[in-house]
């Protein structure tokens, strides 16, 4: 059975019933849409979020530098990719972090890996992808996320870019061998509470807001009317989508329902998933505050990098899935 | 006299953490600058040199706490206290 078919009933319920909407009218479908998505998207987050952040109490950044610094440079690739998903970090957290990496000896190549896949393929875009574009969907973003990321960090370890790096990074010695605080039960559990809480503090207006114009687009515009100006046939179509996502940042929560409305009027798969890497793995906030242990050029690289890997696999997916 | 450094450059939930140190040491009859000292940490460089990745992070006479989140007032007094 359907988990959610409770809030299918509430929603018609809703709409129906206490609303008295016509059945069948563009309002009813609308609203009817509305109330079933923003209550099957709000009840994932909190469950998704919760259970990350449980994992999460397990893999404090300090553990996932002392695991990155033991394995070997190809192992750390993909190690660093998969750790990424689990361990986000708020952008006035990047550069620590880099540093951290670095002074562990964790090679410059891994550490953007990680750099990539962290807030590229994080849980709100997740929990978003699941209920409005389902599983299959969901897990090609990851798959296409992780390729990104290990194929992005390998190619800027080749580029021998250490000079790049602000020389100060490679000094800095810790003083203090850290490895984490560990922490009871109790208070992984309420770090988790403490975690979803603020997380839905935060996006819940962008999620209503997008999934509202997203129910409104649903309701009242026809089908395939965004085919002929985005649909799979137009080259253009990832490139332009994925020089908006850029500046969008933070903003996954509305604008995934937002994207996901779109897509059933005619925009191509591609285009929808590499507007969304985007939005997520390319963010301005963080290139700015990377500037100061990067000269430009390295952030350049960085982002004319991801970007390259995100188009391409728009690209991809639109040829693939039809 | 007890240490404390709040390690964070300068975001909202550094803020918020320092507020609840500072709160969690006055409520237990603790003078700023005579039972207790409480320093900023906002270089990143000296924050990566604690050994810490993840702001805002708290370090009590040199120990490392905390890091990550803000810390929740029952924890701190135990940090305080120990």
């Amino acid at each position: 059975m359907n988990p959610f078919y409770p809030v299918k009933l509430f929603a018609e319920w809703v709409t129906y019933t206490l609303l008295g909407l016509q059945d069948g009218a563009l309002l009813a479908v609308a609203v009817d849409f509305f109330v079933f998505d923003t209550i099957k998207i709000l009840i994932l987050l909190t469950v998704i979020i919760f259970t990350v952040s449980i994992i999460r109490s397990f893999l404090p950044a300090e553990k996932v530098r002392d695991i990155l610094a033991r394995h070997n440079r190809y192992f750390g690739f993909i190690l660093a990719g998969l750790l990424g998903i689990v361990t986000p970090f708020c952008s006035c957290s990047a550069i620590p972090l880099f540093l951290g990496f670095i002074e562990a000896g964790i090679p410059l190549g891994v550490t953007f890996s990680f750099l990539v896949s962290s807030p590229m393929i994080n849980e709100v875009a997740l929990v978003l992808l699941l209920g409005l574009f389902g599983w299959k969907i969901a897990l090609l973003y990851i798959g296409s996320g992780l390729v990104i990321a290990i194929l992005s960090g390998i190619i800027i370890g080749a580029m021998r870019v250490e000079n790049l790096v602000a020389d100060f990074a490679f000094q800095t010695k810790a003083k203090v061998s850290f490895h984490g605080v560990e922490m009871q039960w109790k208070d992984r559990l309420e770090f988790a509470r403490d975690y979803t809480q603020e997380i839905l503090k935060k996006v819940w207006i962008y999620v209503i807001a997008g999934i509202g114009v997203g129910a409104w687009i649903h309701g009242y515009i026809p089908t395939d009317f965004l085919a002929q100006y985005a649909g799979a046939d137009k080259w253009y179509g990832v490139l332009v989508a994925t020089l908006i996502g850029i500046p969008l940042y933070s903003n996954a929560a509305g604008v995934i329902p937002l994207v996901s409305a779109l897509t059933e009027k005619g925009v191509a798969m591609g285009t929808t998933l590499a507007f969304m890497m985007a939005v997520t793995g390319l963010s301005l906030p963080e290139f700015m505050i990377l500037k100061n242990v990067m000269k430009t050029r390295l952030i350049l690289i960085f982002a004319g990098v991801v970007g390259i890997g995100i188009i391409f696999t728009g690209y991809m997916f639109n040829l693939v899935l039809k | 006299m007890k240490k404390i450094e709040i390690l964070g450059i300068g975001c909202s939930k550094c803020v918020k953490t320092e507020e609840e140190v500072r709160k969690a040491a006055v409520n237990l009859g603790w003078k700023e600058n005579e039972d207790f000292i409480l320093e900023k940490v906002t270089k990143p460089d000296q924050i990566a040199a604690r050994g810490v990745l993840m702001t805002p992070g708290v370090v009590m006479d040199g120990k490392v706490v905390c890091t990550g989140r803000i810390p929740r007032e029952p924890e701190i007094i135990t940090w305080l206290t120990s």
